[in-house]
This record gives structure tokens, C-alpha cells and sequence, in this order.
């Protein structure tokens, strides 16, 4: 009872001081302060009511559980991180976005490719791609190679219809300058077209990071060896270790956040002069 | 209409591509059967059998055809048509918890949406954290959240559309925050000319105004919740729906269905999406909105 009225407590004091911070002006401050104390009063009401309702830790183990579990296991959620984020997705994400800005660039010459390819990537890069997975991991064997592939297929579209679209970004009037210096095709693409096109491979790069650890993880479900993120969560599962899933999915977020935050951060250095970096 | 030929030629390519593979993947085990037998395949024996295997490594776009027609329209002839073994009973077991999590998602995007705009608290300390839950790999749950929710006693339809609603909800936030803020300060202040009350703000602009983006991120979160309602199937076990068929195919090597339950996932996708643009085609042209 006690744990159940320390929760809404902590409700009431964590969104009052909320209300309290944004109702002052925006500044750096504030912006980050208040949803870090949003996320921390979560945390807490989530431990006061696991304990305060008695919830059994194989339905919901509290954040303190997770954390010990988290500490205690690091080399166990070492092994899994190598295996499926660096060896399945990094790889994966690279050989499928390379991919997809080497083709978009050769489509671009050929506006009659160009016509027919956006709207067939459009289409796919909607379908229900995960289910390759199955068909993948058939294909190349249960190790990364078959996580680095799904990786390859899911990533590919979503950045290629992006590039494309980045690719016709210039107007007519810009070109025509280009032209004006005697640039040729190449120098144009270099100096002009690339660099208006930067706004929009990074969008694609940044969709692009969470297909890549969602499809390396969830390949890992149609078979994988010992060792994954993947195959760690759905075997623990089955063994109601909640706990472990629970520390799995930490390491899981903190990887996406991690890998969003980096591509943002490389987006931020290279389109410092769009609008949408400079406000 | 323009592009009709241009997107016509991809696709003639994409499956001349796909023959080319079938043959180039299905032929070392063709050779080898042969080898076994003692005979010796013409070329033109062997482009044959590799469009003929019973498990290939990659089944040719006519074998999954057959297939297809064999699961839904030949059983429907025969009067069963949603038999457990008919794809169709499979096809509406994934849409109605696509459905169902895709109406949960968008409701609950819409009123978070809402809450962003009009309360300056939540739109700090939520927005971000909502940002922040999609770079989560959620799919990497959802075995956890149906066995969770089964152990409460929670089975069935539910499980599956928490994961797909996790899905959807969050291009609708990003959407109709967008679009609820769309109209601009002109706007806003013929409304206050007009001494409207915010409720009245809300109905006649603000509403009305995110239309266009409404439908857009409806689509994304349709295509988004098919794949949570797909996923969702994988850990009850291959029991039901096109997940469990997939599921099925890989720990039986049956290649065909495999393919068979991917593209009728794709073709359930594409009517999804479709119906919605249809609808935002009809909405926005009486809202005299269209483009």
C-alpha cells in the first residue's frame, strides 16, 4: 500500500516540477531536463507498482531487477551486442545502404528507369519485408551473414527512394548555373546535386538505423547460433527469465539511440546550411 | 499514365530477374539428382526441373502462383474455403489483428497528438520520449508481450495488436502534430477575431487543416501494423495467420509457402494502403482540400 502511494506521489511531484520547468522559457536547460525527470518518474512508478501490487517478477520484474541482472551479465550482453548489432546490422546497414546510393545514382542518368523505379521502391519499401527473413537464413546458413543479409533487403529501398527523390532536389535555375561554369556531368553531381541531395540520404540513413537492428534481431528468430540478441530474448522467454529479456532490450535500446543519435549527429556536421539544422 | 510503361518494364524485369534466379539457385541440386541417376540434362531438361522442384531453393514465380490458387480460389470452389489449411482463413486471421492494433494506434496517436499541441508540459516531456521509443527495436519484444499477456490470461487477438498498435501509433503522433500545427498565425488570429473558443479552434481549423497529413501517416502506420500483426504471430507457436505460415514453411523447408504467404502478405499491404488512399482521394476532394 505504502509502494502504491509513494508511486502516485512521485507522479504528482515529477509532473508538477514538469509543469513548473516548461512553463519557464525554452532553453538547452529545460529542453533536456524535462523529459529526462518525465523518464525517471516513469522508472519509478513502475518499481513502486510492481512491488506496491505484489506483480510476480516472471510477469514484470521491476527497473532495480533488470539493473542488477544488467551488471551482473555484461559479458553475456557483450557477446550478443558483437554478434548481432556489430557483425549482423553494422554490416548489413552498410552493405545495403552503399548499395542503394551506388544504384540511385546510376537510375538518376536514366529518367526513364527513374519513372519506373520510385514508384515499384515506393511500393516495396511499404511490404512486410521481415518475412524474407525466413527465406534468407535458408539461404546463407544461420550465422550473421543471414542477419546481415534481411539487414541488406529491408534497408535497401527505404534509402534508395530517398536518394533518388534527393537527386532531383535542384531546380533548373541552379543547374543552368552549373553549366554556365562548364561543369560537366560528374563535377555537377559533385559539387551540386550530392551535396542538395544530403537532407534527403540522411532521412533514408536515419529510417535506416532502426530497420537494421529490428531485422537483424528478428532474423535471429528463424535461427541463429547460441549467441544474438535475438535468439537470447526468445529462448529466455521460453524459460520466463524475464528479467535477462528485460536487460536484452535495455542493451537494444541503447544501441538504436546510440546509432540514430550518431547519424544525426554526422547529419548535423554535414547539412549545417539546410533550414531544418539552422533554427 | 505516363509512367504506366516505365513502372511496366520494371516489373517485367523484376520477374525475368526472379526466373534467372530460380534457375541459377535450383540448378546444383537438379545436377546432383541427375548425377545420382546416372543421366545426363540437356539444358533444356535442366531449366525445367528447376522450374518443377518440390522444395527449390527459390520457387518460380508460376509454382507460387499455383500454390496461391491451390490455398485460396481452388478451395473455395471445393467449399472450404476457410479451412485451416485455406489461406484466406490464414490472410483474416493477420488483418483483424492488423485492423484491430492500426484503430488502437491511431486512436491513441490522435489523442497524444492532441495532448502535444495543446499542453505546452507534455510536449516537453513527452515528444522526445516518443522519439526516443521507436529507436527501440520493439519487434524484439514482442515474444515477450505475447507470452506475458497469455500468462494473465490475455490470449488471442489482444497480443498481437498491442505490438501492432506499438507500431502504428507513432507516425500518426509525428503526423498529426504536424498537421494540428499546420495552420499559421493568420489563421489563428481570424479565429480569435472571431472570438472562437478553443474547442471551436480545434474543430473547424485546427482539425480540419491535418487532414492531408492524417491519411499520410495512416498509411505508414497501416504498412507498419501489418508488420507487428505478421511478427506477432512468430512466438505463439506457428499456430495461426501468415507469420505462423511463415514460421511453418522455414521449419519444414516448404519453400513454396514460404513465398506463397510473403506475397499475399505484400497483396494484403497493397490493399490496405490502397483502400486508405482512396479514401483520403474522396475526403479531400469534398473538403476541397485535393491537389
Amino acid at each position: 500500500m505504502i509502494w502504491i502511494a509513494f508511486g502516485i506521489v512521485a507522479w504528482m511531484v515529477g509532473w508538477r516540477l514538469n509543469v513548473y520547468l516548461s512553463s519557464l522559457p525554452r532553453t538547452r536547460m529545460t529542453r533536456l531536463v524535462v523529459p529526462t525527470i518525465f523518464g525517471v518518474t516513469l522508472i519509478v512508478i513502475w518499481e513502486s507498482l510492481v512491488r506496491g501490487f505484489a506483480i510476480s517478477p516472471v510477469l514484470l520484474p521491476p527497473p532495480s531487477m533488470i539493473a542488477v541482472r544488467f551488471v551482473t551479465s555484461t559479458g553475456i550482453l557483450w557477446e550478443d551486442f558483437v554478434q548481432t548489432v556489430i557483425k549482423g546490422a553494422l554490416s548489413g546497414y552498410v552493405i545495403g545502404c552503399g548499395a542503394a546510393f551506388l544504384t540511385a545514382i546510376a537510375v538518376d542518368r536514366f529518367p526513364f528507369l527513374q519513372r519506373g523505379l520510385l514508384p515499384v521502391g515506393n511500393f516495396v519499401a511499404a511490404l512486410p519485408i521481415i518475412g524474407m527473413a525466413p527465406i534468407l537464413v535458408m539461404w546463407f546458413g544461420f550465422d550473421w551473414q543471414s542477419k546481415a543479409a534481411v539487414v541488406v533487403v529491408m534497408v535497401f529501398f527505404p534509402m534508395l527512394v530517398n536518394t533518388v527523390q534527393g537527386l532531383q532536389a535542384t531546380d533548373s535555375m541552379q543547374r543552368d548555373l552549373m553549366r554556365t561554369y562548364a561543369a560537366g556531368y560528374w563535377k555537377t553531381l559533385l559539387k551540386l546535386r550530392l551535396p542538395a541531395a544530403m537532407p534527403f540520404i540522411f532521412n533514408g540513413l536515419k529510417i535506416a538505423t532502426t530497420l537494421a537492428l529490428i531485422g537483424a534481431i528478428v532474423a535471429e528468430f528463424f535461427g541463429s547460433p547460441i549467441k544474438g540478441m535475438g535468439f537470447r530474448i526468445s529462448t529466455e522467454v521460453g524459460r520466463l527469465a524475464l528479467d535477462m529479456v528485460w536487460a536484452e532490450i535495455v542493451v537494444a535500446a541503447i544501441a538504436g539511440s546510440a546509432f540514430y543519435g550518431l547519424v544525426a549527429l554526422l547529419e548535423k556536421a554535414v547539412t549545417f546550411w539546410h533550414p531544418s539544422q539552422r533554427g | 499514365m505516363r509512367n504506366l510503361f516505365p513502372i511496366l518494364t520494371v516489373v517485367i524485369a523484376i520477374f525475368v530477374l526472379w526466373y534467372a534466379g530460380s534457375v541459377a539457385l535450383n540448378a546444383a541440386w537438379a545436377q546432383d539428382k541427375a548425377k545420382r541417376a546416372g543421366v545426363e540434362l540437356t539444358t533444356k531438361e535442366l531449366v525445367l526441373d528447376t522450374m518443377s522442384q518440390k522444395k527449390p531453393k527459390l520457387p518460380a514465380p508460376h509454382q507460387v502462383a499455383e500454390e496461391m490458387w491451390k490455398t485460396t480460389g481452388d478451395m473455395v470452389l471445393k467449399g472450404r474455403g476457410f479451412s485451416k489449411r485455406s489461406l484466406i482463413y490464414h490472410t483474416w486471421v493477420t488483418l483483424s489483428s492488423t485492423l484491430l492494433g492500426f484503430v488502437l494506434g491511431t486512436a491513441l496517436g490522435v489523442a497524444l497528438a492532441v495532448g502535444i499541441v495543446y499542453n505546452r508540459t507534455m510536449d516537453m516531456s513527452v515528444m522526445p520520449w516518443v522519439i526516443a521509443s521507436q529507436t527501440i527495436p520493439i519487434l524484439a519484444i514482442a515474444p515477450m508481450i505475447i507470452v506475458v499477456l497469455n500468462a494473465i490470461g490475455i490470449s488471442g487477438l489482444l497480443p498481437k495488436a498491442v505490438i501492432s498498435m506499438y507500431l502504428s501509433f507513432f507516425p500518426v503522433v509525428v503526423g498529426m502534430v504536424k498537421g494540428l500545427r499546420s495552420p499559421d498565425h493568420m489563421q489563428l488570429d481570424q479565429m480569435k477575431t472571431w472570438s472562437a473558443s478553443p474547442g471551436q479552434q480545434f474543430w473547424k481549423l485546427r482539425l480540419p487543416s491535418s487532414m492531408p497529413y492524417f491519411f499520410t501517416s495512416m498509411k505508414i502506420a497501416m504498412a507498419a501494423s501489418l508488420v507487428g500483426a505478421i511478427v506477432g504471430e512468430l512466438p505463439t507457436g506457428a499456430v495461426a495467420g501468415l507469420g505462423a505460415r511463415l514460421l511453418g514453411g522455414s521449419y519444414y523447408g516448404q519453400t513454396i509457402q514460404i513465398w506463397s504467404a510473403l506475397l499475399t502478405a505484400a497483396a494484403l499491404a497493397a490493399c490496405l494502403v490502397g483502400l486508405i488512399g482512396i479514401v483520403q482521394r474522396v475526403v479531400l476532394k469534398r473538403m476541397g482540400m485535393a491537389s
